[in-house]
């Protein structure tokens, strides 16, 4: 779960599934009413005639708008709002059309009962994400995140690996490199576009072995950040829970710049992708690499397999 | 290397792409020689399945021979045969120590996307779009075969490619849907889909210790092959009322157990068929679960739904009251291919079953567009094509 301060997006996490759904939807419906209005026409029982294909033509493209910007907006919210009022739309054309003589009403009312129930989840959707978003931006300043994941090994050999800082580059992206400076004290640093870098100096403030460690930065640093992570058997031999607690607050003014260059859009997937890196190389020993990482590139192998490292971000 | 490529709906071409290197240390190559087209396969060709991209390699039902291996691989060395199972599993995890291997829960790079559909995500699968892992696949001259030390199973030289390719994914999947009827002594086993799938369940539920089974599907050449080859009694479901059939055949009980071997893809007459084909162009639905309606509400109470067909996103009007109702247990899942690779090239060994015999098409790997074509349009009754590379 991340946080950005004094605001909650629990709810929003778990909306985003629903959200993304409709996005599909909402593509999928406007590619079909954009590309054949005719085969539509039919399938919902209008008259397949000119002004039914333009409506549809004009539907399928406001389809189209809205269900990419549901997907590539952050403010996911604002956008299925647009879908709610394209489905009053289609709604109210459909009720139109259904009063046309040429038109075979039982298929009309299907679609129109088709479109009021998906009118009805969009409905949900928006009110769940704008109950989540409703905290002004301006209150948000630095990011807090917790994640959880369940790892098939001792709390003793992961809290190992950990505590020895110098690993944690092996599986959290942002971080460049961490050197060891004694047993308390170490240097930071993170990627940043164009090659450049940021760098902080960290002290452990707790350390509980095979338990929990808690770190933070020096006061003074560039980028002023704390961290902790905390190891717990999970219940019947099912490994361990590793907890992962780090929050991240950057100058004012310099928030925005900072946060995006260190994290991306997504701190919390971030730190999610992370763990999960940990888990893989913790169970397995390694990171393992597909072809087509997220939607970068087609799943076909690359003319260097360093490449295929290169874009995910992973060391050798 | 020459590779199957997706291209777009229906639009598959064989192109030439880079050679697979080893990338992570547990990887071995492997240079395929038998490689087959699956009806999952076919999901991906009609666009059911998203997060496809331009270029994508397909495959995942493939063997071949060994001949390289990263610097971590202790169980297989070059010149090994191997046949591939089409889940990737890491064998280090909690699931893959409990042998459910397609729910590994490392071998997916791409798992946020999956855990965005469905809450958490399974394995990575060769060949099957980048929320699955974004792995190329085995229609091809070359694979790279990931955890090479779990996956890939050796293969005795003395059996052909034909008779051990299966092993892969589709003898396993009908043998898994079959296993989880639970089949007691006197048991009749109702399959939806006589596809290539189907008939190994069919095969299987009788290994397994069936009574009867009885087949389902509308192509004549298909339900023959259900009787001839693996012992079914078969119903046309175009020329009768399924239901109807089922329950004069089985005294009116109902079929103890029901095994969808169709999927997302559904095919039906009439008004059903009409219904969900808009709600699917309208993406009200993503899938057209015919037969799950089917066999849910065919199957004897207390009895056993076993859904080995591949459903992917949203149904609509699921019977979830007869369910409830009358005590169902629903099963699925994508095979555990690992689990069921040994006991079956066991059978195969013994001469219990000879799994060649749903192969109707051997063509090249440069055809494989043409194979799609008449698989996914079921002409020239095809039922399984296998390809040389
Ligand atoms: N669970 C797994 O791990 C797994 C593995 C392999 C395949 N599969 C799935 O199994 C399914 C079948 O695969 P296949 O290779 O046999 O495919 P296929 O396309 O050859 O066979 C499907 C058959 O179902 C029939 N059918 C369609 N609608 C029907 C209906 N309403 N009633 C009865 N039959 C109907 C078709 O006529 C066809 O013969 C697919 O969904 C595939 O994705 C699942
Ligand atoms: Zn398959
Ligand atoms: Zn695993």
């Amino acid at each position: 779960m991340a946080e950005r301060y004094a605001h909650d997006s629990s709810a929003s996490a778990s909306i985003e599934p629903l959200s993304i759904a409709l996005g599909w939807f909402s593509l999928a419906l406007g590619a079909a009413e954009l590309i054949a209005p005719s085969r539509m026409a039919r399938l919902i029982g209008a008259p397949d005639d000119e002004s039914t294909r333009n409506t549809l033509r004009a539907f399928g493209a406001r389809e189209i708008g809205a269900g990419i910007a549901i997907l590539a907006q952050p403010d996911r919210a604002r956008w299925l709002w647009s879908r709610v009022g394209g489905d009053a739309l289609d709604l109210a054309w459909l009720g139109r059309r259904m009063a046309d003589a040429n038109s075979e009403n039982d298929r009309l009312g299907m679609a129109a009962a088709a479109v009021a129930g998906v009118t009805a989840l969009d409905v949900y959707a928006a009110q769940r994400l704008n109950r989540a978003g409703a905290q002004p931006a301006a209150k948000r300043r630095g990011v807090k995140v917790e994640q959880v994941v369940t790892i098939n090994r001792s709390a003793d050999d992961l809290y190992q690996y950990w505590r020895d800082f110098k690993n944690l580059p092996r599986f959290m992206r942002h971080l460049n490199a961490v050197e060891v400076i004694d047993q308390r004290r170490s240097r930071w640093t993170a990627a940043a576009p164009a090659g450049m870098s940021v760098r902080w100096d960290a002290e452990i403030l707790q350390d509980r072995e095979g338990e929990w460690i808690a770190w933070r930065s020096l006061p003074g640093s560039q980028v002023e950040n704390s961290g902790s992570v905390r190891f717990t058997p999970a219940p019947g031999a099912r490994g361990t829970e590793v907890r992962v607690q780090m929050e991240y607050l950057p100058p004012a003014g310099q928030m925005g710049r900072v946060l995006a260059m260190l994290f991306g859009e997504e701190p919390e997937q971030q730190i999610r992708e992370d763990l999960r890196r940990f888990k893989q190389l913790m169970e397995t020993g390694e990171i393992p690499l597909s072809d087509g990482p997220s939607m970068w590139r087609a799943a076909q192998p690359a003319k260097r397999a360093g490449q295929i490292r290169e874009m995910a971000g992973v060391s050798e | 290397m020459r590779a199957t490529c997706w291209n777009g709906t229906r639009n598959i071409q064989v192109e030439r792409v880079p050679d697979p290197q080893i990338v992570n240390a547990s990887d071995a190559i492997v240079k395929i020689t038998s490689t087959a087209i699956c009806g999952s396969d076919l999901h991906l060709y009609n666009g059911f399945i998203p997060t496809m991209k331009r270029g994508d390699i397909m495959g995942h039902e493939f063997m071949g021979e060994v001949v390289e291996t990263g610097k971590g691989v202790k169980n297989l060395k070059v010149g090994d045969r191997v046949v591939v199972p089409f889940p990737i599993a890491c064998g280090h995890c909690a699931q893959c120590e409990r042998e459910m291997y397609s729910l590994c829960e490392n071998s997916n790079p791409n798992a946020w996307m999956a855990e965005k559909m469905w809450g958490y995500s399974p394995c990575g699968i060769f060949g099957y779009s980048h929320m699955l892992g974004g792995y190329a696949g085995g229609q091809a001259e070359y694979a790279r075969v990931p955890f090479a030390d779990v996956n890939p199973l050796k293969v005795p030289e003395e059996l052909d490619d034909e008779q051990v390719l299966f092993l892969s994914d589709i003898f396993p999947t009908g043998y898994m849907a079959a296993e989880a009827c639970g089949i007691q002594p006197g048991d009749t086993v109702a399959v939806w889909g006589c596809g290539p799938v189907g008939q190994f369940a069919i095969k299987s539920a009788y290994m397994l210790g069936a009574e009867r089974v009885i087949a389902i599907d509308r192509f004549p050449y298909r339900l023959r092959m259900a009787h001839d080859k693996a012992g079914a009694d078969t119903i046309n479901y175009e020329e009768c009322d399924i239901f109807e059939a089922l329950e004069e055949m089985t005294g009116g009980r109902g079929p103890d157990h029901c095994i969808d071997a169709v999927g997302l893809e559904g095919h039906a007459p009439g008004i059903h068929g009409a219904y969900d084909k808009m709600k699917t162009v309208m993406m009200m639905e993503t899938d057209r679960p015919v037969a799950l309606r089917q066999a849910i509400l065919a199957c004897r109470s207390g009895g056993t739904v076993s859904v080995a067909g591949v459903y992917g996103g949203f149904i609509d009007k699921f019977p979830m009251g007869a369910i409830v109702n009358r005590s169902l247990t629903i099963k699925s899942g994508q095979t555990h291919v690992q689990r069921y690779m040994r006991p079956l090239l066991k059978r195969i060994q013994d001469g219990e079953i000879d799994p060649s015999f749903v192969i109707t098409h051997r063509i090249n790997l440069s055809d494989a567009a043409n194979g799609y074509e008449i698989f996914a349009k079921k002409q020239e009754e095809c039922m399984k094509v296998v390809m040389k590379p």
